[in-house]
């Protein structure tokens, strides 16, 4: 008999008033720059996480503009080669670890205590730990660029020998940034798996969750089993450049496709880290606008942690055309497309919600909508890239790009935004400006199939990528795509336009912001006081 | 539970401090290792982070001594210690991996051998064998490798029977038999620190009579990857297990109430399994 599914969640008592005892624990907290350097508190350290990710999305999104500027005409205009090299790593690098991951758990930081009824998350210290450890890898990892002989460069995957033998002094550096932000993600999945799994409201049952928590539940599984990973093989290549090892050298006995192995074996489970939230975060949007509980909550689930344990067994699938044994090559390629099966459950499940609801169309809804449209565009490109012989063609062309593009784009970052705009009312008591929302929408839309689409037919007909010049065949696809990225950058300014707006006033939203939303995050006041939950609410299941 | 409070810990100044530790270690590192300067940066960091640690875990045994923690804190730092050592378990897997991978792919292929035994096309007259002696290109590889039957065998003994000792002193202290715990403790502290030495020697010996080296091909690379990292956390194990007799010795701990100890006794037995790998892998087979 399936778990009763959770739709209404009343809550009993859900008192913001200071505990009897703990005074000590909410003495007024320190002012100025020091509350934000010494805050313990999940709501403070969550808006830290999002704030920094902005920043850092940014910082990625000039260095992709650099990018696709120089790639705006064929011949080299604006960089040189060398540069290009490091705007593309540097790109991904920002991009992967500083602007999504820490987006994901930025709102995981505000969302996953108030949805469980937890008064902050379960080792409040670390959690503090966790966020500023950030600013100090990125730092070092952007002081790069200015080392002598410049940046990573290496592409975001720094293949060995490329990122030992031949890469530039300030690896080193580059290495050490991310041992930091490795420790970082893995102190910050401890504590969110110790949070869900400790501080569940007394009632709440694991399959009672909302579905943001179920799949965070299963990233931060993923991210303690696959960062030390990256941790080991960052490690060798510090070793193979600086103390003379043969890891990744065959001459004394070791193999640069070991680098890999170890690499992807980290590098595919960290893809379903940057979209599992996102499947949580659309989970929870699309049933609030259709106005029907989800369908297949139990189904969900278990697609989730079939999606998760399958990208421990896949991981070879982006090195098809590096030499593996035929076995290897058809393993890898079955495995990869089994992931199509509960990855369709989970479009499926999205679809059917919606089907015969009463649907509008808000602004977190457009966003949602359009993640599943085309994070379903950029899965089926994966099913492509997935056919071994056919991957012979695709490998390292511009259709690799389109397709990941595809998924973290309007898939893992249109989930975010859905996310700020679903609960920006809750952070801030204000709705968000729906004019400049649309605006910021459509714009975006435009932008970023403007910018991938075109680059889906210019690597189908051969165009590498990483690379700043091009035959001219290529010519018409990257002016759209050059002009579609500089319309999608541009769009994310009404983004931050439309959160000021929205901190400083706009309407105001009541505790329950949204008529359909059932989680218990709307069951506290708007904007959610510093303090929620500081005594458990009692959690009781639909219907009892 | 339901009609009580949490407990939520207060602010503190380590972990902001702690960050900026460890930002300094990594530049001290990075300039040591790159510039071959900055070595006082290094130590700086080194100190600032086992200080940092040092105040962070005091404060947190005194707030557990002052009766601040619930059962719900105690499993909240249950959760963590399993899965930072998860984590562990899962860092070593990489190296172990890498050992696997080529022992059991790569060397063979260079031989040409097996579905990519066109990688012989390199270096024809390789011949892969393990432990490598001759590495396949200009690259210089131990001259001989350890019997596993000396020195790696006492060192298992030591830490399996370190093991042991740690346990006996748990019971004891779950038992209230404090004397039992402060001697099994004392015995296993020391197991571990000679286990230290005994490796210290393994690495005089390795450099100086068996020409394995860092630089001596594969074998050396993750002959030291492993023994290293092990050891290193060894040493983290040991000084946690003193930092556990001194408590001990200072009247900390109740018979229901150590989870401390037990958390450092969860450590050391993970050291401890992961030795028990390396043995048979490393060393024996």
């Amino acid at each position: 008999m399936a778990p009763k599914l959770p739709l209404h969640h009343p809550v009993e008592q859900s008192s913001t008033a200071s505990a009897g005892g703990q005074a000590s624990a909410h003495a007024a907290p320190p002012r100025g720059l020091m509350r934000w350097l010494l805050t313990t508190n999940h709501k403070e350290i969550g808006s830290l996480y999002l704030i920094f990710s902005l920043t850092m999305f940014f910082i990625g999104g000039i260095f992709a503009l650099v990018v696709r500027a120089e790639l705006f005409q064929p011949g080299l205009q604006l960089v040189v080669p060398e540069f290009f090299n490091q705007m593309t790593t540097m790109h991904g690098l920002i991009m992967v670890f500083g602007a999504i991951m820490p987006a994901f758990v930025g709102l995981a930081n505000w969302m996953v205590p108030l949805q469980i009824g937890a008064p902050d998350m379960a080792l409040p210290r670390l959690n503090n730990f966790s966020f500023w450890l950030l600013p100090v890898a990125f730092t070092l990892l952007l002081s790069t660029l200015l080392m002598p002989g410049g940046g990573p460069n290496f592409g975001w995957t720094f293949y060995a020998p490329l990122s030992t033998t031949y890469a530039p002094p300030s690896t080193t550096f580059f290495i050490l940034s991310l041992h930091i932000a490795g420790i970082s993600s893995i102190l910050g999945a401890i504590n969110i798996i110790a949070t869900i799994l400790n501080l569940r409201a007394p009632g709440m049952r694991l399959m009672d969750m909302p579905l943001f928590c179920w799949t965070w539940l299963i990233t931060a599984f993923l991210l303690i089993a696959v960062m030390p990973v990256l941790a080991g093989v960052v490690t060798m290549m510090l070793m193979d450049i600086n103390f003379g090892t043969s890891f990744f050298n065959a001459a004394g006995g070791g193999d640069p496709v070991l680098f890999q192995h170890l690499f992807w074996f980290f590098g595919h489970p960290e893809v379903y880290i940057m979209i599992l939230p996102a499947f949580g975060i659309v989970s929870a949007i699309i049933p609030t606008f259709s106005r029907k509980r989800l369908f297949g909550y139990a189904s969900m689930v278990y697609a989730t942690a079939s999606i998760a344990i399958l990208s421990f067994l896949v991981w070879a699938h982006h090195m098809f055309t590096v030499g593996l044994p035929l076995a290897a090559e058809l393993f890898f390629m079955y495995t990869t497309m089994l992931i199509a099966v509960p990855t369709g459950v989970k479009v499926f499940n999205w679809i059917a919600t919606m089907f015969r609801g009463s649907i509008s169309f808000e602004p977190p809804m457009l966003f949602a909508l359009a993640f599943v449209v085309q994070f379903t565009i950029g899965g089926f490109s994966g099913l492509m890239l997935a056919i071994s012989p056919a991957d012979f063609q695709y490998h390292d062309t511009y259709f690799v790009v389109a397709h990941f593009h595809y998924v973290l784009v309007p898939g893992a970052l249109f989930a975010i935004l859905a996310a700020a705009y679903y609960w920006l009312p809750k952070w801030t008591g204000h709705y968000p400006n729906v004019k400049l929302a649309q605006w910021h929408f459509w714009l975006s839309v435009i932008g970023v199939n403007l910018t991938f689409f075109p680059m889906h037919f210019s690597g189908l007909a051969g165009m590498p990528r990483r690379i700043p010049d091009y035959a001219l065949q290529f010519a018409d696809f990257n002016v759209a795509s050059s002009l579609g990225a500089f319309l999608f950058g541009a769009s994310q300014l009404l983004f931050v336009l439309l959160i000021i707006k929205c901190v400083r006033g706009g309407e105001k939203a009541p505790a329950k912001a949204w008529e359909g939303a059932e989680d218990l995050e709307w069951s506290v006041p708007s904007p959610a006081p510093l303090h929620t939950f500081e005594h458990p609410p009692t959690f009781r299941r639909d219907g009892e | 539970m339901s009609g009580g409070s949490y407990y939520v810990p207060a602010t503190s100044k380590w972990p902001i401090l702690g960050s900026l530790a460890l930002g300094t270690m990594m530049i001290g590192t990075g300039m040591v290792l790159v510039h071959g300067s900055g070595s006082a940066l290094m130590g700086l960091g080194i100190l600032a982070v086992l200080a940092v640690m040092g105040l962070w875990f005091r404060d947190v045994v005194k707030e557990s001594r002052s009766g601040l923690y619930d059962a719900q804190m105690d499993r909240s730092f249950r959760q963590g210690m399993a899965w930072f050592i998860f984590s562990e378990v899962m860092f070593f897997a990489a190296f172990f991996g890498a050992l696997f991978y080529v022992r059991t792919f790569a060397l063979p292929w260079l031989d040409g051998e097996g579905a990519k035994g066109v990688a012989a096309l390199l270096w024809p007259d390789f011949t892969a064998s393990w432990p490598l002696l001759e590495p396949p290109g200009d690259v210089a590889g131990p001259r001989d490798t350890f019997s596993p039957w000396q020195l790696p065998l006492v060192n298992t003994l030591i830490l399996v029977g370190s093991s042991i000792t740690l346990t006996v002193a748990h019971e004891g202290l779950k038992e209230g038999m404090r004397d039992t715990t402060r001697n099994w403790l004392l015995v296993t502290v020391l197991l571990g620190f000679t286990f230290i030495v005994i490796q210290g020697v393994e690495y005089y010996e390795a450099y100086h009579h068996y020409g394995i080296t860092l630089q001596a091909g594969i074998y050396g690379a993750t002959f030291f990857l492993l023994t290293g990292f092990h050891g290193a956390h060894v040493i983290i194990g040991a000084t946690i297990l003193t930092v556990m007799l001194i408590r001990i010795l200072r009247g900390h701990f109740a018979p229901e109430h150590h989870f401390g100890f037990e958390a450092a006794a969860w450590y050391w037995h993970f050291v401890d399994v992961v030795w028990i790998g390396l043995f048979l892998f490393v060393y024996v087979f």
